[in-house]
């Protein structure tokens, strides 16, 4: 078993600011220097989202098993559920599943909707998606290799039912990015 | 557990000095403090009631053999909670086990055992008889 943060308090505040950071500037991606090094396959700004923001409360749904599904029990002492529907946070390695077997949440609960924590190949600004919407003045370009190409047309479908929807933060090494909800995403 | 849970890290040192020393070590997570709430039931049958919150020192640790240990303390002494868990993964091992067994825990629990009878005796010593009608049939 690999230790998780080295400084708990510190180490959880600065993945916090982070991913506020990245949630506010949406496809803007943030690189995390005080992550833990987690057992494969996951990356190291992967288990710093997880260890941030998973807990006891959140069920986490996630296609990783083995030593690194041991490795969150013990430091998220979140509970892992079967099914994507049950989940409050699902973190996914592999192929993504179809957005709308996530939780979206209710026009009056909109904040129950899941968050995707989906760790990718990489991700490179100033080239790839065209991103706009809150957050952004114009247009954000951001770049994740190996995404499939169903998954703009699966954001689109989604963006129709807002509130509702699912939150995405997307994981490669030690950076990190994320979709919020509200974001348009076109090919670039 | 329970004889280290109980026992101060002050005795586990000494104890631990007559035995080959103890393997290093990787901290997963603490030492750590923070309150639990303690639970009572009135008569042990009644309905649960929160009694009280306690201070309790965790600490999860790992040998470099992969080995964990686990240790969860009344109070906010780290370095007793850190012992302890090490203590623990160590026990684990067989060869180390019998050594460990005989030269720290042994006399740990028979320091423990003469406190409580100490104790037990001079409640004795104090204690009165009440005449009751079953005593005096």
């Amino acid at each position: 078993m690999r230790p998780g943060f080295a400084d708990p308090v510190l180490d959880t505040q600065a993945s916090f600011r982070a991913i506020l950071e990245a949630m506010s500037r949406p496809g803007r991606i943030q690189r995390l220097e005080a992550a833990p090094t987690p057992p494969a396959p996951l990356a190291p700004a992967t288990a710093a989202a997880l260890l941030t923001l998973v807990d006891a409360e959140t069920p986490l749904f996630t296609d990783v098993g083995g030593e690194a599904a041991d490795w969150l029990r013990f430091h998220c002492g979140c509970p892992i559920v079967p099914q994507p529907g049950q989940a409050a946070f699902a973190l996914i390695v592999g192929a993504p599943p179809s957005l709308s077997a996530l939780p979206a949440g209710s026009d009056e609960d909109p904040q129950a909707g899941a968050t995707l924590i989906w760790q990718v190949a990489a991700l490179r600004g100033e080239a790839g998606w065209r991103l706009s919407g809150p957050g952004i003045e114009r247009e954000h370009r951001l770049e994740v290799r190996d995404a499939p190409a169903s998954f703009i047309g699966e954001w689109a479908e989604m963006g129709r039912a807002f509130p509702r929807g699912v939150d995405a933060i997307l994981c490669a090494g030690r950076d990190l990015a994320a979709l919020p909800r509200t974001l348009r995403i076109r090919e670039g | 557990m329970g004889i280290l849970a109980r026992s101060s890290a002050a005795a586990m040192t000494e104890h631990l000095e007559a035995v080959p020393p103890l393997p290093s070590h990787t901290r997963l997570r603490g030492p750590e403090t923070g309150l639990v709430m303690l639970r009572g039931r009135a008569g042990g049958d009644g309905a649960a009631f929160n009694l009280s919150e306690a201070v309790v020192t965790r600490c999860s640790i790992t040998l470099s053999d992969g080995r964990m240990g686990h240790a969860y303390i009344l109070g906010r002494d780290d370095r007793k909670a850190e012992l302890a868990a090490v203590l623990d993964a160590a026990l684990q091992d067989p060869e180390r086990r019998p050594a460990l067994l005989s030269g720290v825990i042994a006399p740990l629990a028979a320091a423990q055992a003469a406190g409580a009878e100490a104790t037990a005796r001079k409640a004795a010593a104090t204690r009165v008889q009440f005449f009751t009608m079953a005593s005096m049939r």
